[in-house]
């Protein structure tokens, strides 16, 4: 390998690629597995000498806005998040298609299939096809690198924005990658066409249609893009397509990775239709081989099944859920499976839990102890570090579904008639997309207790600054709590016997309760003392 | 020439510096190198694992497939035997013997040891008293390197020099003192084989 290049994450080549291909402005919320791409901007010396935008957002929809903002004014921007963050963003990001772009703009939403730290494992690359526009999914990090270098010009030349697609392994696993020469950012200059983002029916009307002319020519970069080729091999008896960093799996299982079948492997979409006719009439069947759902797949089966065979996930070849690996690969291939010694009986699972000494640790004792007089079944949270509340030894909550869905779910159980609700929600998902359903409660006077706990940072993902970081107070007095109702605690094992009591009173209270027990994540707080140990030292 | 390794241990142990050094002194040997690591929620003390592959050819799978991994390096004698699954027939346990015991049912440390010495090629080494030895058991984890850098085809020479990199910003007391435990490691390796 040559030593000038880099080590670097998929999520990290995607930031380099980015910075060097022309970023003005990266736009982003923290979310497993995209958050090192904004970190890895944020620490960056050549970013910071070039000034490029690069603060967290308060969510993904502003963040996705925001960078429609920028590529409006002519500028490169990219935004970040994870694939569920694309679900909130969804609106800005859908109706991006429709106005065009005018600096470049790539979206960048990294899907986690196996769920090792989500809810679910949506497959992005439906957002892609749903809003008309290309995809790019590396399946290296150099490919990683090179998409987001080469993709601002590829938003440019078709006019809309260019959706990158990673998944877990890309995003979290190093290689070298190598870089090229810088390209200056584009000047601050209007669109040629002002009416160009006005999205008045009768323009977005012609703009739609627009669209719709342009997928030729997207089809067209497909067929001829370098990310898809189409690897010719001797046996025809199967041709195989992968997408992504499936095809990895794939050739790991042949010696020096040469397969013995043709293969087309695709990392940008729509799917080059050439290349697939090709192989389609070469070969006897088909294997598609995707991480994530299986879209390639149904497209190329369609609905009646009419043509030759086509295995993949939907027909059991491949496991219809989860990650891929190479084992898994082999299998579908009919190859030897090797395997090492069974894991002894001996190990015992081990979950992730609150680290030692978190405040979130005492939030869940002092509610635990409150909630006793009115039984299980009644809080609702959300999406953080303290929905491991939900496992011993807590068993403290009853619902994580998206962020935000704590303070809403708790106020539509208690128009059911079970009240008290109580909603347990962190500070940085609060100001995510807790604020606007505490607004509706409050507009009802819905008898909710809304727990809002406060470790001043985003600390699932790492420790990132927080939107809600020392204003909390003022948001929720603003919103409209009666300020009797707002009661600040310090979670603490010494205030134990005074939260509770405290808790107890909100409960009994028949209309918004919000209580904030405020104390720093002690992650964050080490970090924090040890960097001014540092200084003080230095 | 290909070093497959997983290192394990426990969110929060640091296995990451581990997989750093060896990192930069693959590169250092210009090999290529992929390596995947475990971000996110098993970082709150839940089991984590990093695949290393190292080669002189290009790398396909950032995944090492099971049973072809050439050792494990495990931080803690529980999470090693988790991946024995990955673990080629002729491939090497490398692992600390002091337990990390933040879950309820965690396992009697005998058992676990003798499931230790049930694998045929095995190191067991209390890493953290002997990187006290050497000065500090925060270097516990470059104790486990140096055990497991003699099951490796990089030069040790290249691995010393990743430590330097790795603790350069720390000053030379940090530097020699994680020198001498990765001695000490490699140390009981050659004895204990």
């Amino acid at each position: 390998m040559n030593n000038n290049k880099l080590l670097l994450l998929g999520d990290e080549a995607i930031a380099q690629g980015a910075i060097d291909g022309g970023l003005s402005g990266i736009y982003a919320y923290p979310g497993t597995p995209s958050t090192e791409i904004m970190e890895y901007v944020q620490g960056s010396k050549q970013a910071a000498e070039l000034n490029i935008h690069r603060q967290w957002s308060t969510n993904e929809k502003t963040a996705m806005e925001a960078a429609i903002g920028m590529s409006y004014a002519g500028k490169r921007a990219m935004v970040c998040f994870k694939h569920v963050g694309l679900n909130v963003a969804a609106d800005a990001f859908i109706n991006a298609s429709i106005t065009g772009i005018n600096g470049g703009l790539i979206v960048v939403s990294a899907d986690d299939p196996s769920m090792h730290s989500s809810q679910n494992e949506q497959d992005s690359r439906f957002y892609g096809k749903f809003s008309m526009i290309p995809i790019l999914e590396p399946s290296n990090q150099q490919e990683a690198y090179d998409m987001a270098y080469f993709g601002f010009e590829l938003s440019e030349k078709l006019n809309v924005p260019v959706l990158m697609r990673i998944t877990t392994r890309m995003a979290h696993s190093r290689a070298g990658v190598q870089r090229r020469e810088v390209k200056p950012q584009n000047q601050l200059r209007l669109p040629s066409d002002p009416r160009q983002f006005v999205l008045l029916p009768s323009i977005a009307r012609k703009n739609y249609k627009k669209l719709l002319v342009s997928q030729s020519a997207m089809e067209l970069e497909s067929e001829k893009s370098a990310y898809n080729q189409l690897i010719p091999g001797t046996d025809k008896s199967l041709g195989i397509i992968t997408t992504g960093i499936a095809y990895n799996y794939l050739i790991e299982n042949f010696p020096n990775h040469k397969c013995p079948y043709p293969v087309l492997k695709v990392c940008q979409y729509p799917i080059p239709r050439k290349q697939v006719t090709e192989l389609y009439n070469d070969c006897e069947k088909l294997l598609i081989i995707e991480e994530g759902y299986p879209i390639v797949e149904e497209m190329i089966k369609g609905f009646l099944n009419i043509g030759k065979t086509i295995h993949g996930r939907l027909d059991g070849t491949l496991p219809r859920d989860g990650e891929l690996n190479p084992n898994i690969v082999a299998k579908a291939l009919g190859l030897p499976v090797t395997e090492g010694e069974p894991m002894p009986v001996v190990v015992k699972n081990r979950p992730p839990s609150l680290c030692p000494g978190c405040g979130h640790r005492d939030v869940y004792e002092d509610l635990n102890e409150a909630m006793k007089e009115y039984g299980t079944g009644r809080v609702f949270s959300d999406i953080g570090c303290y929905t491991l509340g939900a496992l011993p030894p807590f068993n403290a909550i009853n619902s994580c579904v998206d962020m935000g869905a704590s303070i809403t779910m708790a106020k539509g159980a208690a128009d059911a008639g079970l009240v008290p609700a109580v909603a347990v929600i962190g500070d940085s998902t609060f100001t995510h997309s807790g604020m606007t359903g505490l607004l509706d409660a409050v507009i009802e006077n819905s008898p909710i207790t809304v727990i809002i706990s406060d470790n001043s940072t985003t600390g699932m993902t790492g420790g990132q600054h927080s939107s809600a970081t020392g204003r909390i107070v003022e948001i929720c007095k603003g919103i409209g709590v009666h300020p009797d109702h707002i009661r600040v605690v310090t979670p603490l094992k010494k205030n134990h016997e005074e939260n509770v009591k405290i808790i107890k009173e909100e409960l009994a209270y028949h209309g918004v309760s919000v209580i904030i027990p405020q104390r720093e994540c002690i992650q964050t707080f080490a970090r924090r003392k040890k960097a001014e140990k540092k200084k003080s030292n230095e | 020439m290909k070093n497959d390794i997983i290192v394990a241990g426990v969110g929060g142990q640091g296995i990451l510096s581990i997989a750093a050094a060896i990192g930069l002194a693959a590169v250092n040997s210009n090999l290529y190198i992929k390596q995947s690591e475990v971000h996110g929620m098993s970082q709150r003390g839940g089991d984590v694992q990093s695949h290393f592959r190292i080669s002189d050819k290009p790398i396909a799978s950032d995944l090492i497939p099971a049973g072809k991994a050439d050792m494990i390096i495990s931080v803690e004698p529980m999470e090693g035997l988790r991946y024995l699954p990955f673990l080629a027939p002729t491939g090497w346990l490398v692992t600390n013997v002091t337990p990390f015991n933040n879950i309820p049912d965690y396992p009697n440390i005998d058992d676990i040891l003798s499931e230790i010495k049930a694998v045929k090629n095995h190191i067991a080494i209390d890493a953290d008293a002997i990187a006290k030895e050497a000065g500090s058991t925060k270097a516990s984890n470059i104790v486990m390197l140096g055990a497991a850098s003699l099951f490796l085809d990089i030069p040790f020479e290249r691995i010393e020099e990743g430590i330097r990199q790795l603790f350069g910003k720390k000053g030379n007391d940090v530097i020699q003192l994680n020198l001498k435990a990765l001695r000490l490691g490699r140390e009981f390796s050659k004895k204990n084989r």
